[in-house]
């Protein structure tokens, strides 16, 4: 029984992790087909080379790194706000955020912005695509700092009060250094959904913020491309190695 | 306090109105809206959007997505539960397997659903090492059918399925499994008769978990699935760009949205405390 199980687990795994492997494995691949000819790095340095990948690519930093500014900020004083006393209209708005469809939030985004700008002289572009992703984020960064606010002793901000800290001063010394590995680990999470995010973004994205995922999309549907197992990989690696790393900031 | 409470709030309050509250607002105001002629939206009121979901099309394609995410949660429950069990008996390395299965979550979606593409289309992996085996001469269509769609939905939302099962197969009591076995019962009875049901909070929770994403999938049938397989999704998406029909796109996202939501308020009523 603890064998049959085992073995099962193995395959499990391997229907997890396999195809990316695959993938990893073919990007270092010679052939531009899918025949292994010899270990290359071409493909590497190709993508060096392709203009549409890099400004995509600095483009999803711009946003990612905006938008987990903005999302870990304003989460960051919410969950502070909401371990206080909680607020059953914030709260459920961030739990309906979190279970609307991609793809809802993306076209409801999309109705929302045309109409405002039917007001104001605006076009879609990164902005928008900041303000989307900070708010798809926002419950992320929110859950994971409630979980530590809550391991948090209030005596520890009453003693600061006492001693006749300012409500903000006790808050900036004493909260925000007890909560600094999950601020970290929040704002690492919120990169990740941002950086990674193609249904919301190819929504609210105007003609000149183009991001990675929109083009990996683009070249995904072209047909099979080397280049794009390479960027696929490199992504992965990163990805992979900030939510290790997140994952143990959390649990510090 | 009070007052620095409040000011804390005011900024999230802001971002939830511009991206959660007011864009569902309008996507409720819009679907009982008419087609404007040039896009847009235009007066008068009309529940003709509505009307319109019924007609046997629109049917067909509703009907198709709740099957295929039907399908896909069964899958993912009958490969995930050993999985869960495994995990949850293999002592100190617990933490290490649960990552493991964490882990594929957290990496782009888009490009684990690529990497199938990889292995599945026509001159892909696949069709390739078989044909150089001499298995097959023509490759075989692997790509862009519902079979596809589905193993990219399982291979997606596995990791929804494993976490709730875990977290109740590791509080489940041994004594009670370990009674089971000295009462006379066989290992299949003790899985049928006393495993499963004490874990059906964790298989409602994962159920779920695991059926609301698929039902409103759009990345993974758009890619796997091809213009063959469109689901509410797609349908969702099409609306609001090449038909332009946004009323319709409206109606055909708040069907979906109650459709989730109504699945999830069922869950915490009846008092999941793993969702």
């Amino acid at each position: 029984m603890k064998r049959t199980l085992a073995l099962y687990a193995v395959a499990a795994y391997a229907f997890l992790h396999v195809p990316l492997l695959i993938l990893a494995v073919f990007s270092f691949n010679a052939s531009r087909f899918t025949v292994w000819q010899g270990f290359s790095v071409h493909w590497y340095a190709a993508l060096a080379q392709d203009r549409e990948l890099i400004e995509s690519a600095v483009n999803s930093l711009i946003i990612a790194v905006a938008a987990t500014a903005l999302s870990t900020m304003i989460g960051t004083l919410a969950a502070y706000a909401l371990w206080k006393r909680g607020s059953v209209w914030i709260s459920g708005s961030m739990y309906l955020s979190l279970v609307t469809p991609e793809i809802i939030t993306g076209v409801s985004l999309l109705a929302f912005f045309q109409w405002v700008f039917r007001y104001l002289n605006l076009q879609l572009g990164l902005h928008t695509v900041i303000v989307a992703h900070a708010g798809f984020s926002l419950a992320y960064v929110v859950v994971v700092i409630l979980a530590r606010l809550r391991t948090f002793d209030p005596a520890l901000e009453e003693a600061a009060l006492d001693l006749g800290a300012t409500e903000i001063g006790a808050f900036r010394s004493v909260v925000v250094p007890f909560l600094a590995p999950a601020i970290a680990a929040a704002a690492m999470l919120a990169f990740t959904v941002s950086i990674d995010d193609y249904v919301i973004t190819s929504l609210v994205a105007g003609v000149d913020s183009q991001t990675l995922p929109m083009t990996i999309y683009a070249l995904a549907r072209r047909g099979v491309n080397p280049m794009l197992n390479a960027v696929s990989t490199i992504i992965v690696v990163l990805l992979g190695a900030m939510v290790l790393i997140s994952e143990r900031l959390r649990r510090a | 306090m009070k007052r620095l409470r409040a000011w804390f709030l005011v900024p999230s309050a802001v971002l939830v109105i511009i991206t959660v509250i007011a864009p569902l607002a309008i996507v409720c105001v819009y679907s009982l809206l008419n087609r404007g002629a040039y896009g847009g939206v235009e007066q008068p009121f009309t529940a003709e959007n509505y009307r319109r979901l019924w007609d046997p099309l629109y049917g067909f394609i509703l009907w198709r997505s709740f099957w295929i995410a039907a399908v896909s949660t069964v899958i993912c429950l009958v490969l995930g539960f050993p999985l869960a069990m495994f995990i949850a008996s293999s002592g100190d390395k617990k933490n290490l397997y649960l990552s493991l299965v964490i882990l594929p979550f957290w990496t782009s979606f888009l490009i684990r659903t690529y990497a199938w593409m990889f292995l599945l289309r026509d001159t892909g992996l696949i069709n390739t090492a078989l044909q150089a085996l001499g298995i097959i001469h023509e490759p075989l269509r692997l790509l862009y059918n519902d079979g596809a769609v589905i193993l990219g939905l399982v291979y997606g939302f596995l990791p929804f399925m494993v976490l709730p099962l875990y977290a109740i197969l590791e509080r489940l009591d041994p004594s009670l499994i370990e009674a089971s076995a000295d009462l006379g019962a066989r290992p299949r009875e003790t899985l049928f008769r006393v495993i499963l049901p004490l874990c059906a909070p964790g298989i409602r929770a994962g159920t779920i978990l695991v059926f609301v994403p698929c039902l409103g999938t759009y990345l993974t049938s758009d890619l796997l699935g091809g213009s063959k397989t469109i689901l509410i999704g797609n349908l969702v998406q099409n609306q609001f760009t090449a038909a332009r029909d946004w009323p319709f796109g409206a109606a055909a996202s708040l069907a979906l949205m109650l459709a989730a939501t109504a699945m999830l308020f069922a869950a915490r009523r009846s008092g999941e405390e793993l969702l």
